[in-house]
Order: structure tokens, then sequence, then C-alpha cells
């Protein structure tokens, strides 16, 4: 036998291209993309949080956010990596700092930015090997971390006061008391909804009464009212979160499990006793509720894999929150339930997974129908 | 079904994925016939099942048609020159696949007359028994044109064994670029159809169903006009989603049934053939023409002249693109990537030294812009790629598993399962080579049960050996111990002579 084909002598062309599987195409998808669309559904209401709260509170975001970078650089340095600007670039690290900077107090001092960044990043991210390796949202372990440890500057609470007033503290006046730690002045000093409606029912006096008092905080829809960076702007956070689904970065099943696991036993609770219970309009607009469902509940890293796993992870999230919410001794829960529920979701992306095709849900061949031959 | 079906649309299971699909303008240029190659080279192995047996010598001078290599064994296909012209080699060439290796094959240097040989056709074709016409089928070389290259008779006679009832026509073309399937609708429907025919009576099918994908209104509508005057074959338009075109979708699609993971499309009552097969049995049945080249799609940034054409098997890559007018000129005729077939399951080829196949639906000139890669990076767990399985998988679980080199965890993930459609790894935000990981486990795993079985076989040889050997040495003692008990018994009679006389 001898060769067929003379590849020396004719004219083909040699290629270099890589000898890899197919597909040979991509949908041009890419995680700096994803993360970015998930900042530009957040950019809405950072900027009206700016203008409620002022200076004090952009240097508390732009703090959060280069102490994440900060602290991921120099993690990343320690385990040798060799993808430090990659994985800078792919903007995990900014999106973490940035929906931390979003869950604290607005006027919280310069230190808490900086140790928030450092627990999120080190804490809940990097021990566990970095990104999509960890077990719990890291921006939520740095919240949890800093209230349990530091409940004061944790629960100080400010009434907005909007950059275009005259009282709003100027730029100096603004970097002085973030960098000085100055306690926030009596005359601004506040308590959301959530806060103020726990401690006078622990006085005693019924939801009834306190909620319509002068004093009480006001609900408003527009989000000038007292509490975290990223809650008072609720219906803001709602619209990104609307963006984040028109473009498919998110799908229904977290955010509507978490807002109906939170509204529903509000509902009820609250038509049973109103004295007692708040209503649903005001524990979805309360707190991280929002923020909670659209952007911290549908981390894809520490959620279940599937639609139907996330629909129960969501519930959970929602119901645990009005649970800690009403009963616990806090009175905004949904950073625990986060944690809690992300405790739970290799157990629920074990027990909840797709069905196979051809299979049955227990992974067993389908048996032949009779029908199918008639 | 219809509710269960509803419940798990809303509750988001859209599989699969809609990549552009790049299939125009080629699928708008009228076919092309290849000018004939100087020389062309055929693969003894370019379907499933035996590798065919050359049945020619070297020197030796065939017609067009003529049959060069036999059939082996029961799932194997035959081969026929594709050209008239003389045996030059038979021997060793680049196989059309991304490993590069070698596979035998027979070169024939074309005589420039591509004289047919003279063929057997029948008075009235559609008179014929089932099962000659899957005879004839068999004679005809003829393998599933759809890519997966089935020795077609195999199929047929399986339908009418397992008494089918639907008989599927796969006209769906889902992959991105290709168009010669819906180019031969749109040009050669009554042929389509006439094939169409014959396969219904050979598996004894009552229905034929042709699903093609909406994105082909032209020859929705030309296949709606030829199967007219059949009742028995209908025109199902099917939604363009990547991959209808595979089997199991298809069928659930077109028929509502769902193939258990462990049979076969005909334990449910339905055949799945390519619509270029029904047109390959109507030529060889119609006209007595065996497979001996096929419609092709030539596409890609590169390609000079993309388009469909008419393409001898064994015709050289090379000769393909010269003969098409070669690459585009500049920085954008330079090919990145050369793949046989679709860009979603369709491998690269190491060279363009080697032949057109049986299988090649396509030949794909990707220039740098098509072929651009990105480093992957962590699964950042998105899920994205469980929404786009097909099959109900979790890609990024048997991925991670892969990588601990944990096989058989991807095993009970389903692995097997795997369809290697490519849609996990299209949609990947990371870029993973998810495809790369399951191959290379698949690979791993059936090589795993090689050396199993390869241990229990070589563990039976010993135990063999072992029970030989016992053997031998217990007979060894028995034969001893017989010669120790006559001698003993001699001595006895010995003693005993000596005794007496005393």
């Amino acid at each position: 036998m001898s060769s067929a084909g003379t590849p020396e002598t004719d004219t083909g062309v040699r290629l270099a291209a890589s000898l890899i599987a197919s597909p040979h195409a991509h949908g041009g998808n890419s995680v700096a993309q994803t993360m970015l669309r998930v900042k530009m559904a957040l950019v809405p209401a950072t900027v009206f949080g700016f203008w409620l709260f002022g200076w004090q509170s952009f240097f508390l975001w732009a703090l959060t956010i280069l102490s994440c970078l900060g602290f991921e650089v120099l993690a990343l340095r320690l385990t040798g990596s060799k993808r430090i600007k990659a994985t800078l670039l792919d903007g995990s690290a900014l999106l973490t700092g940035w929906l931390l900077a979003m869950s604290l107090p607005p006027w919280a001092p310069w230190w808490v930015a900086v140790l928030g960044g450092l627990i999120a990043i080190v804490v809940g991210k990097q021990v566990f090997g970095g990104v999509g390796q960890n077990v719990f949202n890291p921006a939520m372990v740095a919240r949890v971390a800093l209230l349990v440890s530091f409940p004061v500057p944790l629960t100080q609470w400010v009434t907005p006061l909007p950059l275009s007033l005259a009282e709003s503290p100027d730029f100096v006046h603004s970097l002085r008391q973030f960098l000085t730690s100055m306690p926030v002045p009596d005359a601004m000093a506040s308590a959301s909804v959530l806060g103020y409606s726990k401690t006078e029912l622990s006085r005693g006096v019924d939801l009834l009464h306190s909620l319509y008092s002068v004093h009480a905080p006001g609900l408003s829809w527009l989000g000038s009212r007292a509490g975290s960076f990223g809650e008072s702007a609720s219906l803001l956070i709602f619209g990104g979160g609307l963006y984040l689904l028109a473009r498919g970065i998110i799908t229904w099943h977290t955010p509507v499990a978490v807002l109906a696991g939170l509204a529903i036993p509000a509902a009820i609770g609250h038509s049973v006793d109103p004295a007692h219970y708040l209503s649903a309009t005001v524990h979805l607009l309360s707190g991280a509720a929002m923020l909670g469902a659209f952007f911290i509940a549908t981390d894809y890293v520490t959620s279940p894999n599937t639609a139907t796993g996330q629909f129960v992870f969501g519930l959970g999230i929602g119901l645990l929150t009005w649970v800690i919410r009403t009963y616990g001794g806090y009175p905004e829960g949904l950073a625990f339930a986060v944690l809690l529920m992300n405790a739970l979701t290799p157990v629920i992306d074990r027990l909840i997974k797709p069905r196979i095709l051809g299979r049955d849900r227990k992974g067993k061949p389908l048996t032949i129908p009779e029908s199918g031959k008639a | 079904m219809g509710l269960m079906k509803s419940f798990e649309r809303i509750l988001g299971h859209n599989w699969g994925v809609h990549p552009a699909d790049h299939k125009r303008p080629a699928a708008d240029q009228p076919v092309r016939k290849l000018p004939l190659p100087p020389r062309v080279h055929l693969m003894l192995q370019q379907h499933v099942g035996a590798a065919a047996r050359p049945i020619v010598l070297v020197g030796q001078k065939v017609k067009k048609g003529e049959l060069i290599a036999a059939a082996q064994g029961n799932i194997s296909a035959p081969l026929h020159a594709s050209t008239s012209g003389t045996i030059t080699a038979i021997g060793e060439i680049t196989a059309p696949h991304s490993s590069g290796l070698p596979g035998m094959a027979i070169s024939l240097d074309s005589d420039g007359e591509d004289a047919w040989i003279e063929m057997d056709v029948p008075a009235n074709p559609f008179t014929l028994s089932p099962a000659d016409i899957a005879e004839r089928v068999a004679q005809a070389g003829i393998v599933g044109l759809g890519g997966a290259t089935f020795p077609s008779s195999v199929k047929l006679n399986l339908g009418r064994r397992s008494g089918i009832d639907t008989l599927i026509v796969n006209g769906s073309e889902c992959e991105p670029y290709l168009s010669c399937d819906d180019r031969l609708m749109r040009d050669k429907a009554g042929d389509i159809v006439s094939g169409i025919r014959l396969m219904l009576i050979s598996t004894g099918a009552k229905v034929a169903k042709v699903g093609i994908e909406d994105n082909k209104p032209e020859a929705i509508a030309t296949m709606q006009k030829a199967v007219a005057g059949f009742a028995e074959i209908v025109v199902v338009p099917v939604p363009a989603r990547y991959p209808m075109g595979s089997d199991r979708q298809l069928i659930i699609e077109l028929s509502g049934r769902e193939v258990p993971s462990d049979a076969r499309a005909a334990d449910v009552g339905v055949i799945v053939h390519n619509v270029g097969t029904a047109y390959a049995v109507q030529q060889a049945i119609c006209l007595g023409r065996p497979l001996i080249g096929r419609l092709m799609t030539l596409n890609g940034g590169a390609a000079a002249t993309p388009g469909n054409y008419e393409v001898l098997f064994g015709t050289l890559i090379s000769d393909l693109i010269a003969l098409t007018g070669g690459q585009r000129s500049g920085t954008q005729g330079e090919i990145a990537k050369l793949v046989m077939g679709g860009p979603m399951m369709g491998s690269i080829l190491p060279h363009t030294l080697v032949p057109v196949v049986k299988g090649t639906s396509g030949i794909l000139l990707l220039d740098a812009r098509e072929a651009a890669e990105s480093d992957s990076e962590a699964c950042i767990r998105c899920g994205r790629c469980i929404k786009a399985c097909p099959m109900g998988l979790l890609p990024l679980e048997m991925s991670a598993r892969i990588r601990n080199d944990d096989m058989d965890g991807a095993s009970n993930l389903g692995l097997a399962d795997c369809i290697a459609c490519g849609c996990c790894a299209y949609v990947c935000p990371s870029h993973i080579p998810l495809v790369q990981y399951f191959y290379h486990a698949k690979g791993d795993l059936s090589e795993r049960q090689r050396a199993v079985l390869r241990g229990e076989a070589t563990k039976k040889l010993a135990q063999q050996r072992q029970s030989r050997l016992e053997r031998a040495a217990r007979e060894r003692a028995e034969a001893a111990a017989l010669r120790k008990a006559q001698r003993a018994a001699q001595q006895a009679t010995d003693a005993a002579k000596e005794k007496e006389p005393a």
C-alpha cells in the first residue's frame, strides 16, 4: 500500500488555530458586561441617594468601593494570582463594594467603609477561593459583621437633607465629618420606619399610635426618609430591577419570591392585628427589601441554580425577613435572611434539579409508553 | 401534556439558544456545481459502523458510481467512485477530524470524462417491496446526511421491525451558516417528496412530518406545494431555535413524544431522517445513482464565494477552495479557523488537505473576527448554561466535577445524556469550554470502562491459568500416586514371589 495523499507537494493551507472542541461561535456575553449592566441598574438609585444624603454619602460610597478593590488586589497578590488585572476588570469586587455601600447608613464614618471592604472581600469572598467560590453573599457578610460588631454607627440614621437645601453640609464640612467620625448632629439624627416602630412597640406604644404621631418618620414613595443609603429610593431600585429583568440578567423567580415571601405574611398579620403588624406596603418599601429582592438575593454565586430552586430560595428570604423584622431583636433582617438562605443553597441545589430529557425526576429512564406505538 | 408543557414554559425552561444564523446571503445563491477536481480521496470510514473494505486494485480503471469498497458487517456502508478514472493509491490520508490522525482512503485520478456506470432503474419504484427499497438504499451507500452518517438502510429496517407510525423528516437545519438543506428543499422539493414516499413504504410509517425552522419561509412554501397531493406527508414549520434539529428535540416538537434516555426513537414509534437523505434515497431508487456526492455549504468570512455547491466525495478542501474562487483578498481572507460542519457542533480541521465525506454538510472558512476567542474565567454560577441546555442537564456542576477529576460525579449528573450541542459554552459569560470538558470526561470514562473490561479479561485469563496449573499439579500428583501404588503393588507381588519358593 502506498501513501494516498501527498501533502508535501500539494498546496494545502496549514492552520495555527488552537484545536479546541466545538462550538466555534459565542453569544458574546461576558462576566464584565453582566456586572456592568448590574451597575447601570444601580446608577439611578445611587445618584438619587447622593442628592438626598449629600457629600458624605458619596465619600462613603467611593471609599467602600476603593476598599473592596484594594483588598481584592491584596488578596490576589497574597494568593499569587496571575490574573489580577483581569479579575479587577470583571467588576465583581466593585459591585460588591457598591452593594455594601447601598446597605450602610449614608453618614457612616470612614472606617466602616474600610472595614466593610476588608470583611466583604477577604472574609466573604477570597478565603473561599475568590469569584464564584464563596458560599455567602460578600456584601451581606460585611453588613452583618459590621452591624453585630458596631451596632451604634450602623444604626445611626439621618434625615435626608437634599443637596439643594442651604442646610446641607458642604464638601469640606462633609469630608471632615466623614474622616473624623464625628457623631451625627442631634438635629439630623432620625430613625428608620422599621427601627422606630420596633422601639415604640417595645415601649408599649402600638403601631396605630406610633406611626401616626408627629415625630414618626415618614414613609415616602419618593424616598425622602431616613434609612440606608440604598433604602430610601425603593422605587428607583425597583426600576433598576426591572431593567435587569428586561436585559435577561436576572429572571423573575427570585425577586417575585422574595417580595411575595415578605408581603404575604405581612398582609395576613396586618389584616389580623394592625396594631402590632406593619402593613405589606411598609415592609416592601422599607429596609433592604427592594435592594435585596433584585440585587442581593439574585447574586448568581450564592443562590440556587434552577428556576424552581430560586423560587424556594426567594420565598425563604422573604419569610425569614418578615419573621426577623416582626419577632426578632433587630428591626431589619434581610441581611440575616440572605445569609441563612445562602447556607441552604447547596441543599436546595441538591434537592431541586432539572429533569433530564428522557428521564424521570429521579433520573431513571422513562418507560416506553404503549400509546406511542399505537 | 399540554398543561405540563405550558407550565414548564412558564417556569422558564426555554431550552436552546438563538445564534445569529449567518445563512444569508449564501442561502439565496443558486446552487453551483463544483468543477471536476483532478483527484479524489475516498475515505473508507465515512459512516458510523465498520469501515468499508476495498475491492479495487491500484491501477484499475473505474466508472463513476462503480463500487470500490464493500460494506463489512451489519452496520456499515459501501463506497462508490465519485468520478471516472484510475485508482492511484489505497493508503492513509489525513482524516477530516480535529485530531489530524490519518485514515484509510482510496485515491482516484479523474480522467475528466466523469462517465457514469450502467445503472439499474426499476420501472415503477413505488411498487418495490419495503425490504427491496431498504436493500437498494444499502447498496447505494446512503447514510444520514444530516451529519450523523448512520447507515440509512439499517434505520429503515429498524423502523419496519419496530412498527413505527411516524417518519420525521428533519429539514430544520438549525446550525448557523449552513443552508444546503434549505437550498435542497427550495430546488428539489419534488424529488425529496418522492424520497419521503419511498421511505414511508420502506418503514411502514403511516405519516411523515417534515419539520422546517421558520427562518426558511421559501423552503416551507416550496415543500408545502410539493406535498399538496400527498395526504400522508405534512410540512410543519417549527420555531427557529438551536438545536431544534437534534433528534430528541425535533421528535418532541413534532410528535409530542419523549424518547426515554436508554431507548431509541423507534421505541416510541418514530424514525428521523434528514431531507438530504430523502433526496439521496430518491436518486438511488428512481435513477439508480449511488451516493457519490452531495450538496454542501461553503461559508464564512474568508470564503470568496459563499454559497451551496454540488461536490463529489473525496474532493480535497484545498481543491474546493481553489475551484470556488479561493479566499477573500487581504487580511479578511486569512482563514483563522477551518470548520467542517456548522459552528456549533462542527469540528476544526487541522489543514485543507482533507477530503469531503458523506457527512460534510458545510465547510466554514472563519476569519479572525468570527473565530475570536476569549480567555476563560472562573464560573460565576449564573446558570445560563442550565437554561440553555436542551437536555435538562447542569453543565456548570458537571464541569466543576470534571475539573476536580470526579468523573463519576459528572457521570451521576447525566454526562452520558449530553448531546454536545454546545449551547452551554455558547452562552457562558466566562467563556468556559464546557463541551471540551464533556468530551474529555466522556473519553476518560469510556477509557476507564475499557480498562475495567480489560482487567476483567486479564483476571479471567489469570484464573484460567491458575486452575490449569492446579489441574496439572493435581494430575501430576495423581499420576505419581498411581505410580507409587503400582510400584508398591509390584514390590508386594515381587516380595510374595520371593517368598513363595522359599
